[in-house]
């Protein structure tokens, strides 16, 4: 579900709804789909959506550069676990 | 400063027709609302449109040398004009104005295409032969003053502007799909393009014949760049005394008008540095002008009121106010003639209105000197990416690229961290021509995910980066990588979009003609000489230029960090264009236009609209689409020739030996 909702928000804000180019393993910057503003909206998205307070140090591409990492970051950050 | 027309036969005789040449000539009548003029014959048929600035009770076009063999219609400058009309003279010249258009014709009379190398000045002009029926067009070297040219049948119709050519029946009207795919990655089109298929520019520095069933195009200056081992050796303090003679020069020249000479004031170092030598050299009475934004990140005002009252001009500006830039874009593009993917444009559309407002027809702008001493971030992006490129592991080396980038990452400064993956990109390809813009010219393209299918198939394979490729000069590969960098910025970027969208055409709007000292060639051949390190010395911009203002532009100019022009492009669009926007970007217009995909702009809209942030990439597809669908609806779909007046010559010359009308 976690993993439906940030995919929908990626096709629909960065892709406009064309997501034959999105695997979950897709790396957003190094494809071109999001830039470095880009990524503040995708960090927004993600504090509204799950309540979560995402730090500076966190906003580094091994925890948001993919589908894979966002959900990893995600479990991480939701279970409590201190991030990586 | 006027506007021209023509139709020249190629191949042999043919009529023109006077209503068509009068019509086509009442389209530039922005650009000369002081009168117009008209020559036909059996061949050629001229138009202009006057905006008298020089002999200004004397110096009605068409004008001819002493036998009438030769004709010419100038739009333009020509500021060495006095001394080369004194050598022409003494040859035995005879003149019946006091104009530079005369002093250009007896010139050519001479020495024929050689004639171009003796001008000093900004200028787009037609001479016919009537001897050795022959139609000559010249561009001036950097492209300040626009020339456009088709070709229908045996017929060359050439014009200051498109929508002149379109004054002509049947002229063909489409967007070219190759144009749109360089305007997305570029933010104009390359040399010789326009935004419509089969309409050409006469590329700067070029100039053109039209005789015998040909039309043959030639470059005849370039961008004077050498590679490090011909660079000049004389000291730095040597360099910059002849540099500061050469710009003094350069104005004082620019200073030539029978009626006033005004100067625009942003507030940086630039225009300041003009100012302040028109003003301490020249004119005690100077009139300056600038403009104010509603918001802080574009103003520059504080800066150029400090300048103002430290020179005491008499200073106007103009608000430009996010609302005034959202309701005059309509216009903005009548006059650009091609999409833009910034809003730069309305703000001096809305700045020569009020020095029209003002009386006055001439101002001396900064303009140029950002490209010729190195003042662009993405020079400096250049420099750091090369030397983080020399240990791609390094933390701190990426990080030197937020310094120049405030703008994008202030705020926000989260966002630094993504820096090392966003302009490490072809990092270590640092022999690519392109390396100063790929980061820049990557990221723009983004914006073509909005294109339709149908657009991307007209487009095809072609390829705007081996296009660009094939047209760089021999030794491009022997530069440094500033050099290269200034060449890309100033040939592409300057040439065909700041000198015409943010430049000629936006001034010419309102009748206002602008006069660059920092383009003259002599500094443009000057400063291509100059070591790399004394223009970015560090990090340090124009280094050289700040020298040679130093202790005469207040420090506080001097050492501000550049801040770079720009306009809001979603607050001014999105807020404030009501429903007309909702117009243009309806999935019935856009179908209609067929250039972009309804449902993906539906989703580019609706996000903007929410969002209290845009992306430079969002921004640049708003301002791309939006701008496209009204170039679409006036140039394309607007039925021509439009219901406007004629021109209505006060001088014509009819040599036709079979008048028709």
């Amino acid at each position: 579900m976690q993993a439906d909702a940030v995919k929908n928000f990626i096709i629909e804000n960065f892709l406009y709804g064309e997501d034959g180019r999105l695997r979950d393993d897709t790396s957003f910057l190094g494809s071109s789909i999001i830039d470095s503003t880009g990524v503040l909206e995708l960090v927004g998205f993600l504090e509204r959506n799950y309540q979560i307070t995402i730090d500076d140090d966190e906003m580094v591409p091994e925890n948001l550069d993919s589908l894979n990492n966002i959900a990893q970051f995600l479990k991480r950050k939701l279970n409590g676990q201190q991030p990586r | 400063m006027c506007g021209i027309t023509g139709i020249c036969h190629i191949s042999g005789p043919g009529s023109v027709s006077p209503d068509v040449l009068k019509r086509m000539t009442g389209e530039l009548s922005h650009r000369g609302p002081d009168g117009a003029g008209i020559y036909l014959d059996d061949r050629v048929g001229l138009g202009h449109a006057r905006l008298s600035i020089i002999d200004l009770s004397g110096g009605a076009q068409p004008i001819h040398n002493e036998d009438d063999t030769l004709w010419i219609v100038f739009n333009g400058e020509i500021f060495n004009y006095p001394e080369l009309r004194q050598d022409l003279a003494q040859r035995g010249h005879r003149f019946y104005t006091q104009t530079d258009t005369e002093v250009i014709l007896h010139l050519y009379e001479d020495r024929g295409a050689a004639c171009l190398d003796e001008l000093n000045g900004q200028f787009a002009f037609a001479i016919w032969d009537v001897k050795r029926k022959e139609l000559f067009l010249a561009r001036d070297r950097v492209g300040i003053l626009p020339l456009h040219y088709a070709v229908r049948g045996d017929a060359f119709i050439f014009a200051s502007e498109i929508k002149a050519l379109f004054a002509v029946p049947g002229m063909e009207r489409a967007i070219d799909p190759v144009a749109m795919e360089q305007i997305f990655t570029f933010w104009t089109t390359l040399p010789g393009k326009t935004a419509f298929k089969n309409i050409r520019e006469v590329p700067a520095g070029h100039f053109l014949k039209v005789s015998n069933g040909n039309v043959r195009l030639q470059r005849y200056w370039d961008l004077p760049f050498s590679p490090p081992e011909e660079q000049t050796a004389v000291s730095a303090g040597q360099l910059c005394s002849e540099l500061s003679e050469l710009i003094t020069d350069a104005v004082r020249i620019r200073l030539r008008a029978d009626v006033p000479v005004g100067c625009y004031l942003s507030g940086g170092l630039d225009s300041s540095g003009i100012t302040t030598i028109v003003r301490t050299r020249f004119n005690n009475n100077l009139r300056t002008f600038g403009i104010r934004f509603e918001e802080r990140a574009f103003d520059e005002s504080e800066h150029q009121q400090y300048m103002a009252a430290a020179l005491r001009t008499a200073h106007t500006d103009v608000f430009a106010a996010n609302a005034a830039i959202g309701a005059s874009l309509g216009d903005v593009l009548w006059h650009c003639e091609k999409p833009i993917l910034r809003t730069a444009p309305a703000p001096l559309y809305l700045l020569s209105r009020t020095v029209r407002q003002h009386d006055f027809k001439v101002v001396l702008t900064g303009e140029g000197a950002d490209e010729v001493f190195g003042g662009y971030n993405i020079f400096r992006e250049a420099k750091i990416r090369r030397f983080w490129a020399r240990q791609p592991q390094s933390k701190s080396r990426p990080l030197l690229i937020r310094k120049l980038y405030p703008y994008i990452f202030d705020g926000d400064r989260r966002a630094g961290h993504f820096v090392r993956t966003f302009f490490g990109f072809g990092l270590s390809d640092t022999d690519n021509p392109f390396y100063s813009h790929v980061v820049r010219w990557n990221n723009t393209g983004k914006a073509k995910t909005f294109f339709s299918e149908g657009l991307r198939q007209a487009i095809g394979d072609y390829s705007c980066y081996d296009d660009l490729r094939e047209q760089l000069p021999e030794s491009f590969g022997r530069w440094d990588y500033l050099a290269k960098a200034q060449y890309l910025e100033t040939a592409l970027f300057m040439s065909t979009y700041l000198l015409s969208s943010q430049g000629d055409r936006m001034a010419m709007a309102h009748g206002i003609e602008i006069r660059p000292p920092y383009l003259d060639h002599r500094i443009l051949e000057f400063t291509g000489r100059v070591p790399s390190k004394l223009k970015i010395k560090g990090l340090n911009e124009k280094h050289i230029l700040k020298e040679v203002f130093r202790g005469r532009v207040p420090e506080r100019i001097l050492m501000r960090p550049k801040h770079p022009y720009r306009a809001p492009i979603r607050e001014s669009l999105l807020m404030h264009m009501g429903a007309a926007i909702g117009d243009y970007l309806s999935s019935g217009s856009l179908r209609d236009a067929g250039l972009f995909d309804p449902s993906k702009t539906a989703l580019l809209i609706n996000k903007l609209q929410k969002s209290q942030h845009a992306s430079e990439v969002d921004n640049m597809a708003l301002a791309g689409i939006l701008s496209s669908q009204m170039i679409y609806d006036r140039f394309v779909r607007a039925s021509f020739p439009r219901g406007g007046l004629p021109a209505a010559p006060n001088l014509v010359i009819d040599r036709r030996t079979v008048p028709v009308s």
